[in-house]
């Protein structure tokens, strides 16, 4: 008996023990060292209580991040899924045109985000680079791209959508296919304008997947670490410094560990916060069938 | 209130015609359904009178007006769908003010459009509900009621109750005749459902592999079918049907120019001992093979010589199986078709007139 009850139990261990390992035992971890200071070598933890949190909010550059992060975020997640919104609605046909595009626009999705950085990198040159080239090209004004605090976040939201793109309007195209066809055929006996039926038939019907991917944008927007930390380094002038690569800085370059692993917190805050709400968005707004 | 005219039409899907130069009006007022087995062609009739479906060739009219490129919103007629169609994030309010919001018809006009639908259908209590939390009933009513609020030409009902259980079907059978003669618009209604189409058309278009069989009143298809198609679709159980070199050894009063007859199943007599010679019917001995009891009528299967054969009958149903029947049919109850399966018109006249001869 006391066989059969264990059973299911010992089937789960291993997941369950991948589980603590590597996930819940860094965040206990995490939040332990929140409230210390250590430097990485020492072998004393000197409890310091909420300091490093305090400390985090009076910093002038911590609060520069959270913005460069916020402002990163925002416009990353509005641009990719507006615009792969719009190529998924363009992209719905049967035809081998439309299949390329397709396949083209999600490429950049299986490159490395170190390979996209470097050619983004080139690219983005001010001196001989393609895109200052292109628009001389056409009479319009060089851009400084990531040399000016002015527009180097922007040129990061840039690649970001630019890498997003081709995955989302796949995400969307398949929402798109799974609306029945005599939904359209109702609406237009119904003599509904296309952008009426796409308001208030399309869009609705798409909501869930609209909120999936609006949501796994967030998250991967607030984390992103990759992109800076070899295009930009957190410059120029901390412009695009942003969370993550804050706490990278902190932990790694300055050895403040019980420092990063306060802003590591309020990362895992923001981001816990999000997905709550998105959950209880999804459960109240959104149409499911 | 519109007649269609549906003038040499055909549908093709690549080289395959679906509907084959098809004419056909439909009067103004009328019920009429399109009636078929899976794959005749109906549902693409339909789809191309509601504009869902381009012509491939030929041109439909509504009235006066050819309406081969008029967009489907444009061409005054509202259908109701097999699955409903409702769309799924409206309310049952908002599904039926659609169409009217495309209109453009006032706000106010709309909510009193909307509850006088509402009380013709019983909605009016589940107006704010969405489609997901109503019964398959309550939502054909949705899809009735949305058609209905657009007062349009032509009603357009594809395989409707389909969707419905035994019960609810035929109640929504009667309720779609009163909805008929109260509004006095044209329905154009399909299904594969020849009870339904009997039951709820005052005109049939019995169609097969994109063609139509017969264009008739139902009570003409049951009596006159033109051909065997005709003839076994339409009546349950099917009717009988027989190469007439089979049937011919167990008559003589039949001349031979017919190729094949049949007789429905309803129109003859089963008994368990030998009847006594009579010149008005023909008479074939064969076994029971099966017997459905329905409460108000029998079914038998019954094996014979020249092919198996079912008897309706509503008499108490006999008792054994595997037992000699006698099968009595009246001459003046059967049907002939030539070869073509066309009905034999000329051969079933002079088999009446030599009946009444013989019957003087």
């Amino acid at each position: 008996m006391i066989g059969k009850k264990a059973f299911p139990y010992a089937m789960i261990t291993p997941s369950m023990i991948v589980f603590c390992l590597f996930f819940i035992y860094p965040i206990g971890y995490m939040i332990y060292l929140s409230l210390h200071d250590w430097n990485f070598v020492s072998p004393v933890k000197d409890f310091v209580g909420l300091s490093n949190f305090t400390s985090l909010f009076s910093e002038q550059e911590f609060l520069e991040v959270m913005r460069n992060s916020l402002v990163y975020t925002v416009l990353t997640v509005t641009l990719t899924t507006g615009t792969s919104l719009g190529l998924a609605v363009w992209l719905n046909k049967q035809g081998i045109v439309y299949r390329f595009v397709q396949g083209a626009m999600f490429s950049p999705h299986i490159i490395s985000l170190v390979s996209i950085s470097m050619l983004w990198m080139w690219l983005m040159d001010p001196d001989y680079g393609l895109l200052n080239w292109f628009l001389g090209l056409f009479g319009l004004p060089e851009s400084p791209w990531l040399t000016d605090p002015s527009t180097s976040l922007l040129s990061l939201v840039l690649v970001a959508v630019w890498k997003g793109i081709g995955f989302n309007a796949l995400v969307f195209i398949a929402g798109l296919q799974s609306i029945p066809r005599d939904m359209y055929e109702a609406a237009s006996l119904d003599d509904a304008t296309w952008f009426r039926t796409f308001w208030k038939i399309t869009l609705p019907m798409l909501s869930p997947t609209l909120f999936f991917l609006i949501i796994i944008n967030v998250i991967s927007s607030f984390q992103v670490f990759e992109t800076i930390a070899i295009m930009t380094q957190g410059g120029p002038i901390n412009s695009t410094n942003t969370l993550v690569f804050y706490i990278y800085e902190y932990g790694f370059n300055f050895f403040k560990i019980g420092y990063a692993s306060a802003a590591g917190v309020l990362l895992l805050i923001v981001v816990s916060v999000m997905t709550f709400f998105y959950f209880r968005l999804l459960s109240v707004k959104v149409h499911y069938r | 209130m519109a007649q269609i005219t549906l003038k040499n039409v055909s549908k093709r899907f690549d080289d395959e015609y679906v509907v084959n130069n098809m004419n056909l009006t439909v009067k103004d007022g009328s019920f009429t359904v399109l009636v078929g087995p899976s794959g005749c062609g109906k549902s693409t009739t339909l789809r191309m009178i509601a504009g869902l479906e381009q012509v491939s060739e030929g041109e439909i009219w509504v009235d006066d007006e050819c309406v081969n490129d008029v967009s489907p919103g444009k061409r005054d007629v509202a259908m109701v769908f097999q699955n409903y169609a409702l769309y799924p994030t409206m309310t049952v309010k908002g599904n039926i003010e659609f169409g009217l919001t495309n209109k453009k018809v006032p706000k106010k006009e709309r909510e009193s459009l909307i509850n006088d639908i509402a009380s013709i259908v019983g909605l009016e209590n589940h107006l704010y509900k969405k489609p997901q939390t109503l019964s398959g009933g309550q939502r054909q009513r949705v899809a009735l009621a949305r058609a209905m609020v657009k007062k349009p030409k032509v009603f357009i009902l594809d395989e409707p109750l389909s969707n419905l259980d035994a019960k609810l079907r035929s109640q929504m059978r009667t309720e779609l005749i009163q909805l008929h003669q109260r509004l006095g618009t044209t329905f154009i209604y399909v299904t594969h459902d020849q009870v339904e189409a009997m039951s709820m058309g005052d005109e049939i278009v019995l169609l097969n592999k994109g063609e139509i069989q017969q264009n008739d009143s139902p009570m003409n298809v049951y009596h006159y079918p033109v051909n065997v198609f005709s003839a076994e679709f339409i009546g349950t159980p099917a009717m009988n049907v027989f190469l007439m070199e089979k049937i011919m050894p167990y008559t003589s009063n039949i001349d031979k120019d017919a190729h094949y007859v049949g007789f429905r199943p309803e129109h003859a007599a089963i008994l368990t001992t030998q009847p006594y010679e009579d010149s008005h019917c023909i008479t074939l001995q064969g076994q029971l093979l099966t017997r459905e009891t329905l409460g108000s009528e029998t079914i038998y299967q019954i094996k014979h010589r020249a092919g198996n054969f079912t008897v309706k009958s509503f008499l108490p149903p006999l008792e054994e199986n595997n037992k000699n029947v006698f099968v009595s049919i009246p001459y003046e109850k059967l049907y002939f078709f030539d070869e073509n399966k066309e009905q034999d018109r000329d051969h079933h006249w002079k088999q009446a007139s030599s009946l009444t001869v013989e019957g003087m």
